[in-house]
């Protein structure tokens, strides 16, 4: 068997896995947000916060219970690592500089998990583990808080109610996350990902002498890293680094874990909604997507355009022997596909259209299967903006789920679309005009404009992979990428929100012969065409003088 | 003004306490919980999977290692020992500078992109070295034997394998210097080739430590 037809078996694999488990874990996961009962750790924890659970809130409340969540992690994570030189179990790591610190409390918080520190010589056990692995439990949980209160918004009519922030809050994080990262660390443990509290210790070698060890609790938060589309690795190489990600077995575990969660949404979504062809159709706009990248990928990457790759006869710069080209292809895709940024190979050393690829996926707002939550409400959104094209070529009033797209409701989804590309190419250029931040660069021309317009990229769509060729480690970057990432996160999060209070409160249409068909074939296959040309028209400028300026060289 | 502020900081504090709630649930119990289970049912792996040879502890079967002589004067890095099998190159590896108590070896790789010229030049002197270097008496490497990952560095810096080609390319060198009969160093590397997992994950590798380890039992046995 040759590397490609390999290729495409993982990728067979991949999908098949993701087809048997979606059905039965997004039916469990609509259970869970849907349940009238409360668990008793549960029950202990809401006394713990002061909050009744069975509160219904309107879209103003459920936003302050994300926001001053979101501020309490921020301001936690920040003094952690501020104080990490005092703490105990910190080995002996000093307390982090400010604006790194803060670029590191909003990454986690975000999740983006974008690193501008090394996870070796800066980290120690306290801050890795209730610091760092604690936020991509929560950031993952509010995400799918909120992606289940927009869902409601379809669903419920007349009262404005979007269900109780605390209660999804908990439930997310207590019956979803929680068992799901324990059977995947042990799993990893068996792989070989190393789960110990040894500190950093002296290891022979063969050739006499000694190397260095970190310890730590990596399979614990190397599980919820990737099933949280978190994807900040506990080393710098991250899912790379053979304790993060050591078998080719582990490699497809880890990108099944992060695209599992995504993908079984549009099924609770379904269920929620009370039709699950309408989570079909979605689910098959983001599946058609995400197969076509990797196909596009592969193709790119086994075919090596590039000087230095044409010369060593193959990209495998900054790709491992165990992984192979498909098998870092495809994690590439999922990672940028979806909020993760984990990466197992190094996307600055990709091919020029393969890196392009990348930046494209992040582009397109994470929405095929997108970040846990953020995911749906991305591609729900894009629903939206699809049904008001088809409503506006056949001159009817769009209709979605029952639900008017007025005037109200597509300005919310406009506004939600808007935010990343503006936050992206501002900046971008802003870091371009100005004459410091192009230091940062390791490459020049064509590639490090790519650098820098990835990391915005990156960071305003809270995906955290990098050309990492940048040292984002200064001032500006430190700062405007936390700024990115903030606004990035939270201002779609206000759109969704508000657009689900707004559906919420409206009566429901009846369904009628004129009604479009949103749980056909045919309307996946015009969501996957707005999705393509409202973000590609947006970025093409910028595509054009980096990747593909680079990869048509 | 005060009503607002006050109400912010009472929802500031629900938001603190549901954050230390959950920190004790997802940040202090699940690894523990995962920790004490990995100790008790899969210890060599969630301890490093240390790699023994001659009773000591020589490095860990996932992390890649050099195979070098020592530094001599006027050398920038040490030459490879030609003895052993070498594995990929590591340009992308980092020197701890912050916490400085420590010898850590920082993960990662050069981020280098295909147009950029020193990587054009590290692979250009990579191949040419390899070339130079597995050439014997008998046999002359041409250029285009040499695989991919022989000249590239991978993404952590740490690969511990190398693709089955590149361990071929090395057999009649490793051969030569230790006097060994080519035969006997080739079924070595047939042993320690590992295909694909199930037949289709992954690519097939040769782990140069454990590859090498058994070298030198294959030479202390004589």
């Amino acid at each position: 068997m040759g590397p490609v037809t390999a290729g495409v078996f993982q990728l067979l694999a991949v999908t098949g896995a993701l087809a048997l488990v979606h059905i039965p874990l997004g039916t469990y996961m609509a259970g869970v947000y849907s349940s009238k009962r409360h668990l008793r750790v549960e029950r202990w924890i809401y006394k713990g916060i002061g909050a009744d659970p069975d509160t219904q809130m309107r879209w103003p409340a459920y936003l302050r219970g994300v926001l001053v969540f979101s501020l309490a992690g921020v301001l936690f994570l920040y003094a952690l690592q501020r104080v990490q030189g005092v703490l105990p179990g910190s080995l002996g790591f000093a307390s982090i500089d400010p604006d790194q610190a803060f670029n590191t409390a909003v990454s986690f918080v975000t999740n983006t998990n974008w690193q501008s520190y090394y996870g070796e010589q800066a980290t120690g056990h306290v801050v890795q583990t209730a610091g760092l692995a604690v936020q991509n439990f929560v950031s993952a949980a509010v995400g799918m808080a909120v992606a289940v209160a927009l869902v409601r918004g379809f669903a419920r009519s007349r009262s404005g109610e979007l269900g109780n922030f605390w209660a999804d809050l908990v439930r997310g994080v207590v019956r979803i996350l929680v068992p799901l990262a324990f059977v995947a660390a042990i799993v990893l443990v068996a792989c070989g990902v190393v789960q110990n509290f040894s500190g950093i210790h002296e290891v022979g070698q063969f050739m006499g002498g000694s190397q260095e060890w970190n310890g730590g609790a990596v399979a614990s938060q190397e599980a919820i890293k990737e099933l949280g589309t978190n994807g900040g690795g506990y080393f710098n190489a991250n899912s790379a680094h053979p304790y993060e990600n050591p078998t080719p077995f582990s490699n497809l575990f880890e990108i099944f874990l992060i695209l599992v969660i995504p993908f079984s949404l549009t099924r609770a979504f379904g269920v929620m909604a009370g039709s699950v062809k309408q989570g079909y159709a979605i689910l098959a706009a983001m599946g058609t997507i995400w197969l076509g990248f990797v196909s596009l990928m592969m193709w790119s990457e086994f075919s090596h355009h590039g000087p230095a790759f044409e010369l060593a006869n193959g990209a495998m710069e900054g790709k491992e022997v165990r992984f192979g080209i498909a098998g870092s292809s495809l994690f590439a895709v999922s990672t940028t596909l979806t909020s993760t940024g984990a990466v197992n190979s190094f996307h600055s050393s990709f091919t020029g259209l393969g890196g392009g690829i990348t930046m494209l996926g992040m582009m397109l707002g994470e929405i095929a299967p997108g970040g846990v939550g953020s995911g749906l409400y991305g591609m729900l959104v894009m629903a939206v903006v699809a049904v008001f094209i088809a409503g506006l070529m056949v001159g009817r009033t769009p209709e979605y789920l029952g639900k008017k797209i007025g005037t109200r409701e597509i300005k919310q989804a406009a506004l939600y679309i808007l935010v990343t590309p503006a936050l992206v190419l501002v900046l971008t250029a802003a870091a371009m005009a100005l004459p410091t931040p192009g230091h940062s660069m390791t490459n020049s021309g064509a590639h490090g404009f790519s650098e820098i317009l990835y990391a915005y990229t990156s960071a305003s769509n809270n995906n955290g992979s990098a050309f990492a060729g940048l040292d984002a480690d200064t001032q500006w970057f430190n700062t405007t990428l936390g700024i990115a990432m903030l606004l990035g996160r939270f201002l779609p999060m206000v759109f969704v929100l508000a657009l689900a209070g707004s559906l919420a409160r409206q009566t429901p249409v009846p369904f009628t012969a004129g009604t479009l068909r949103t749980g056909k074939p045919l309307f996946a296959g015009l969501l996957v065409g707005a999705t393509l040309i409202i973000t590609g028209l947006t970025y093409f400028p910028a595509l054009a003088l980096g990747p593909l300026a680079e990869g048509l060289a | 003004m005060t009503h607002s502020l006050t109400n912010t900081a009472r929802m500031l504090g629900a938001g603190l306490r549901a954050l230390l709630a959950l920190t004790l649930v997802t940040g202090v119990v699940y690894p523990l919980v995962i920790t004490g289970i990995a100790q008790g049912l899969f210890n060599g792996q969630a301890n490093g999977s240390e790699i023994k040879a001659d009773g000591k502890v020589v490095g860990s079967s996932l992390i890649g290692q050099n195979y070098s002589l020592p530094l001599e004067k006027g050398q920038d890095s040490p030459a490879p020992d030609l003895k052993w099998f070498q594995g990929r190159p590591q340009n992308g590896l980092g020197v701890n500078s912050v916490n400085t108590q420590y010898r850590l070896i920082l993960s990662g790789a050069t981020n280098r992109s295909g147009d950029n010229q020193e990587l054009v030049q590290w692979v250009k002197d990579a191949k040419a070295a390899v070339v130079r270097a597995n050439s014997t008496a008998g046999h002359t490497v041409e250029p285009s034997e040499v695989p991919a990952d022989a000249v590239t560095s991978s993404g952590s810096g740490l690969d511990p394998d190398i693709s089955p080609q590149y361990a071929n390319l090395q057999v009649r060198r490793v051969a030569e210097r230790n006097g060994l009969p080519v035969a006997e160093v080739r079924s070595l590397v047939d042993e320690h080739t590992e295909g694909r997992v199930l037949g289709f994950m992954g690519e097939p590798r040769v782990n140069v430590l454990e590859l090498n380890i058994a070298l030198k039992e294959l030479l202390a046995r004589g």
